[in-house]
């Protein structure tokens, strides 16, 4: 966080500016912030609030659907213990797609930073242009590309290489669709580092005997780090929340935590308590696992 | 990839003495290539999903459209013949005009505050603007669940086309805030310090050099905002009640199988968004070559 507020300083701005217009200054900067610092505040933070105090009610019973205020730790011991698999599912499932999501992007994102020359602006164009069509209609078209009469199943079971018979309804396809949907937003960020990246620093790596791959693991991939944290957790935060690949793509049983929350809150009738519960975990799971990663692979120049 | 350049110069200078063999050559292109045919193929892998899309709208399917059962041009001839999708359609453009003009106005106004000046709570400001980039989806639209079904439903706010546009403004905002303020960091400040050199009072500057120099940026800012708005789904199901947008018309169809018409509507959809966007590229690159002359 401090990192972020870094990178907002003022590159331009003059130390020695009079003092009188400073404070002018600072009055016209609240203006300007103001509105949109207040629609932040009304819904995002007061939403947050209310959802933590949801978050620790508990129902009437033979109410469904009613609640009183109460400090009810129950719906986070619920969240914790029945829904564990459910979670170690979502970051599992996420943790993969990120890694595969990288393995795929890379090599784009390097084509894009020192091969693609004067197509760079058509690559850039290819990559975000399709996800301009509803990214529930590109789901479903995945469901229909790995369905069990589709070309994909049909070729991998004359190959034998297929235990179970079929890619649709299994986890593994919802990790295919978890990598696709979110992969711009690895190649984009890798992408914006590798093209600040000097090409003749990894030249000189070959030109002092180092192979293609310790050329990649000590001068490009180190040079490239902000892009892939950034990559990283664009990618690994919402793929971790997502239900709609697990429920267009995944088997019936075997749901993620973002399933649970969606059902809890909008078909479970009196189920608010506990998936506040379980939305406030996940946040706050997340959150302390997007910290260690910044702090073991962080670098100064992250967002 | 560029490392495998001078062993492979070195391969050319000596090929006068001899000829490396075939699958040597080969070796050498495609260590050469490699990036290059890997990006192909990983785009190819971005648009495949697109192709069935575009495929499908040609089904001429009976209850689901599935597996395909024969071509048909019926779909595209009348892409509202299936009711409800083209007024999800219509809802989703309005929620998507309405949110990103309001969701620029507010966010260029927090970059320029952001970058143009020194304030106590800048800090903290960055950190409001980070975290909903940071949250899940899932958890905002919850959040946001909440406090609507029992905070503003007792102010007569329901849930439904406002509850959407309120929702959607605010997960815009940031990624506005950060799109801009990338632009308004790159600006030259010396550009209008002339300015006020030349006598030039502030608003002057700021409608004549500052907002045409970062005007680009706000317009890269209100695609993002208008796109994010437009495909959002997993806030929206939360937050809209009985109200349909098109993303939301189509996971409740998905259930019985997509009709053709949203995949014609769909595929559309992306076809204007490309045009857009390639004619954009059109118009700055002549603009920079007009400069450079």
């Amino acid at each position: 966080m401090t990192a972020l507020a870094h990178a907002a300083v003022d590159p331009g701005a003059d130390p020695a500016a009079p003092a009188p217009r400073a404070t002018k200054r600072s009055w016209t900067a609240y203006v300007l912030l103001l509105p949109g610092a207040l629609w932040l505040g009304v819904f995002f933070l007061l939403p947050l609030v209310q959802l933590a105090s949801v978050s620790l009610q508990s129902r009437y019973p033979g109410f469904p659907g009613y609640y009183y205020r109460d400090v009810n730790l129950d719906n986070y011991a619920s969240a914790l213990t029945d829904y564990a698999p459910h979670f170690a599912r979502s970051f599992l499932y996420a943790g993969l797609a990120t890694l595969l999501a990288f393995v795929v992007a890379y090599p784009l994102a390097y084509a894009m930073a020192f091969k693609a020359g004067r197509w760079r602006n058509l690559m850039m164009i290819c990559v975000i242009a399709p996800f301009f069509t509803s990214f529930i209609l590109r789901t479903f078209a995945w469901s229909q590309i790995l369905a069990d009469e589709g070309w994909v199943a049909g070729t991998l079971n004359f190959l034998h290489l297929l235990p179970g018979g079929n890619i649709i309804n299994t986890p593994v396809a919802v990790i295919a669709g978890l990598t696709y949907n979110f992969l711009p937003f690895m190649v984009l960020p890798i992408y914006a580092s590798l093209e600040r990246a000097d090409p003749r620093v990894i030249e000189a790596g070959g030109d002092l005997y180092a192979n293609g791959f310790t050329t990649f693991r000590t001068v490009t991939l180190p040079m490239s780090m902000p892009g892939v944290l950034a990559g990283t957790l664009l990618t690994f935060i919402p793929a971790a929340g997502d239900f709609v690949n697990m429920e267009l793509l995944g088997p019936q049983r075997g749901k993620m935590v973002g399933n649970v929350i969606n059902d809890q809150f909008l078909a479970i009738p009196g189920g608010y308590p506990v998936a506040a519960a379980l939305s406030f975990t996940l946040m706050a799971a997340i959150l302390v696992m997007v910290f260690l990663y910044v702090r073991r692979f962080g670098t100064e120049e992250l967002v | 990839m560029s490392t495998t350049s001078p062993p492979a110069s070195a391969t050319s200078a000596r090929s006068t003495a001899y000829r490396p063999s075939a699958a040597k050559r080969a070796q050498v292109w495609l260590a050469n290539h490699f990036a290059i045919l890997s990006a192909i193929l990983v785009l190819l892998y971005l648009f495949l999903p697109v192709a069935y899309t575009f495929a499908f709208s040609f089904n001429d399917h009976g209850k689901t459209n599935i597996v395909w059962q024969g071509f048909t041009w019926e779909h595209w001839q009348d892409p509202c013949g299936v009711p409800g999708v083209c007024g999800s359609l219509v809802t989703s453009l309005q929620v998507g005009a309405i949110s990103t003009v309001v969701a620029t106005v507010l966010g260029t106004l927090m970059a320029l505050a952001m970058v143009r000046y020194r304030f106590r709570g800048k800090s903290a400001s960055n950190v409001l603007i980070f975290v909903p980039m940071a949250t899940p989806e899932i958890v905002m639209g919850a959040a946001l669940l909440t406090i609507f079904v029992q905070g503003f439903a007792n102010i007569g706010i329901d849930l439904g086309f406002t509850t959407i546009v309120f929702s959607h403004i605010m997960f815009c905002l940031s990624f506005v805030v950060v799109t801009v303020r990338a632009r308004i960091q790159s600006l030259d400040p010396r550009i209008e310090e002339a300015a006020q050199d030349l006598y030039a009072s502030p608003m002057q500057t700021f409608w004549k050099v500052t907002f045409p120099l970062i005007l680009p940026g706000i317009l890269g800012a209100a695609m993002l905002a208008f796109s994010l708005s437009f495909d959002d789904f997993i806030i929206t199901n939360f937050v809209s009640g009985n109200e349909n947008t098109f993303p939301k018309f189509v996971y409740v169809a998905s259930r019985r199988g997509i009709p053709a018409e949203a995949n014609v509507i769909g595929f559309s959809m992306f076809v204007i968004a490309v045009l857009l966007v390639v004619g954009a590229q059109f118009v700055s690159s002549v603009r920079a070559s007009k400069v450079k002359e």
